[in-house]
């Protein structure tokens, strides 16, 4: 049970730190970017590449990834979202682009084998890889009957920190202030001299970066890496989560990640490892026909 | 090309060698039309695999136990998807936008993920075996009821129960203040869709001897969500138009091989960028011209 706890832990701070970056840019622009989980993909994708087949460091490869996945934040915003804005077009059809760019990330990854276009971003297809043993320090400690894995252990400080990190940025900088109004009223934050489209543009940048270390974070310290993990493992997961905690909240996608991490894990101990999956999904379609405003409704009015 | 090459040389082989293909277009288009119809009412509902998982499975398993006609299989089939459809709308239709499209998406997933995959009777993971599929035959019923679909779905949009959802769709607010009964309308759209869902699941899984599971998930209405919005969600014909295009680009685009996906995403992008209300909509065949578009000559007098 203490490792189940622990594994909740570990995962909950994956799902929060996928989902802050979901509901960031849901809170500013209302619109569900569904090309994040494509960017989660990619960040860990590229990390394993740079590693095994460029030779990099890990921690360069760390950085470059983010950093990867910072830019594809940009082109979401210059392709997908910006256009469309100018248009006034509907919100839904933001979210078709979104998707489209999902695609083409997710199908450019699964076709990087040796001798293809891709094969610079990645070579093994549709298969799941591992990233190889050596290439990160892994001290394993066993306290207590539990084993301590320092790759999982470190996701939970690491996913905290950059949360705390954005929270102040939120609450007290100039930037973070010029965020929330922009989240507010873009009207009337243009009127207030803010530049709306650099802290949209900034939005994106912030939300994917979050969204690439998470990719990376998870495909390291749970040795799975496919073209599929963001779809699979944290696409309709990280809706979940946002729901739980209240749609553009901060703290509560926090939270909700924490809380979804630990519902599948007791829906595993208590009900076997079939229903977990459904589980989280009907809490989601209770919490959201129940409390719409999710766990954290009361800060809805002021969002993030 | 080949495909259309042998469209337009030879139809009757293209009938007899692209059968199956024509009955996917068909069903697709069917589940298109449903989405439409939630969508023509302003409601971004996901739910439309849910409900052709209903609609197939009830079908495949009265044929199988039961050995009713297909006629009645059908019926049943629809008839239940709708019945599920009344009682899950009742709950969830007072959401809004992308609150209601997280909680269907919810609804799919606990469905498949919770349910399906583990009732005995659904086969759970594996599927069920449908020995009485028809592939060859079946196209002739997709492709009359598609033709009955759309004229239904014609005369409603033209009819008292196509205003109201259009001044629902327009604004909730001032359809009320005119006397709309706005939870009623809303209600019958989804219960509609709910309907036309499960009739194309039916009839879907009358074309396969084998019904998957995993068909019934997300990226199923995601698919579907791209269909109806591409097409253009305004006219009954936009869905079809989708549906028709998106299901053949494959076949059309051969030469992009296994860059597929990324082409596909790319002109997903491309068309929403350029023509956010759809393929058929308002604006004829005209394009939103891009800024550094060159702009014809001659203006037409302002009429101040």
């Amino acid at each position: 049970m203490g490792q189940q706890i622990l594994n909740a832990i570990f995962i909950g701070s994956i799902y929060a730190l996928f989902a802050v970056g979901y509901t960031l840019v849901f809170g500013v622009l209302d619109i569900l970017n569904l090309a994040h989980s494509a960017v989660f993909t990619l960040g860990a994708a590229v990390t394993y590449t740079l590693v095994v087949n460029h030779g990099q460091s890990f921690w360069l490869a760390c950085v470059l990834g983010i950093f990867v996945a910072a830019l594809m934040g940009l082109v979401i915003e210059y392709v997908c979202l910006r256009p469309l804005r100018r248009r006034r077009a509907p919100p839904i059809a933001a979210l078709i682009s979104t998707i489209g760019l999902a695609l083409i990330i997710i199908a450019a990854i699964e076709q990087g084998r040796p001798g293809t276009l891709f094969a610079w971003l990645w070579v093994d297809g549709a298969n799941p890889v591992t990233m190889p043993p050596g290439a990160f320090p892994n001290p394993t400690w066993h306290v207590a009957g539990l084993t301590l894995e320092g790759s999982k252990l470190a996701v939970i400080p690491i996913s905290l920190a950059l949360m705390l990190v954005l929270g102040y940025v939120m609450r007290s900088t100039q930037v973070g202030r010029g965020l929330r109004a922009v989240a507010e009223n873009p009207r009337a934050a243009r009127l207030m001299g803010i530049d709306v489209d650099r802290m949209i543009a900034l939005t994106l940048v912030i939300s994917s970066a979050l969204g690439g270390l998470a990719g990376i974070l998870f495909g390291v310290a749970l040795g799975d890496i496919s073209p599929y993990i963001g779809r699979d493992s944290v696409e309709v997961r990280g809706l979940a989560v946002i729901v739980l905690g209240g749609m553009g909240s901060i703290p509560g996608a926090v939270l909700g990640g924490y809380l979804l991490g630990l519902i599948e894990v007791l829906a595993v101990v208590l009900l076997g490892s079939n229903v977990r999956a459904g589980v989280a999904f009907a809490a989601l379609f209770l919490m959201l026909v129940l409390r719409p405003q999710g766990f954290f409704g009361a800060q809805l009015r002021e969002r993030i | 090309m080949d495909l259309l090459t042998q469209l337009f040389t030879d139809p009757f082989a293209f009938w007899t060698s692209h059968t199956l293909l024509i009955s996917q277009i068909g069903i697709n288009s069917i589940l298109a039309s449903s989405m439409f119809v939630v969508l023509y009412s302003g409601q971004l509902s996901l739910a439309a695999p849910g409900f052709m998982a209903i609609g197939a499975y009830t079908a495949v398993l009265m044929d199988l136990y039961w050995h009713t006609p297909l006629a009645v299989d059908f019926a049943a089939g629809t008839a239940l998807a709708g019945l599920v459809g009344a009682i899950v709308g009742l709950p969830v239709l007072r959401l809004r936008g992308v609150f209601l499209a997280i909680a269907t998406i919810g609804f799919i997933e606990a469905l498949s993920l919770g349910v399906i995959l583990n009732l005995p009777i659904t086969g759970e993971g594996l599927g069920l075996k449908n020995i009485d599929a028809d592939p060859v035959g079946g196209v002739n019923i997709v492709l009359i009821s598609l033709a009955v679909v759309v004229y239904l779905l014609w005369r409603l949009t033209k009819g008292r129960l196509g205003y109201a959802w259009t001044a629902v769709r327009q604004d909730e607010l001032a359809a009320r203040s005119q006397g709309i009964d706005v939870p009623r309308y809303k209600l019958i759209a989804f219960v509609i869709s709910a309907l036309l869902a499960g009739y194309a699941g039916a009839a879907e899984s009358h074309l396969y001897f084998i019904l998957d599971p995993n068909e019934y998930g997300v990226p199923r209405t995601v698919q579907v969500l791209t269909f109806a919005v591409l097409g253009g969600s305004g006219n009954v014909l936009g869905p079809v138009v989708g549906a028709l295009f998106l299901t053949t680009f494959p076949f059309i685009f051969k030469q992009a091989g296994d860059y597929i996906g990324v082409v596909s995403g790319a002109v997903l992008i491309a068309i929403i960028v350029f023509r956010p209300q759809g393929i058929v909509g308002r604006g004829g065949f005209a394009f939103v011209r891009p800024r550094w578009w060159p702009r014809p000559q001659s203006r037409a007098p302002s009429t101040g």
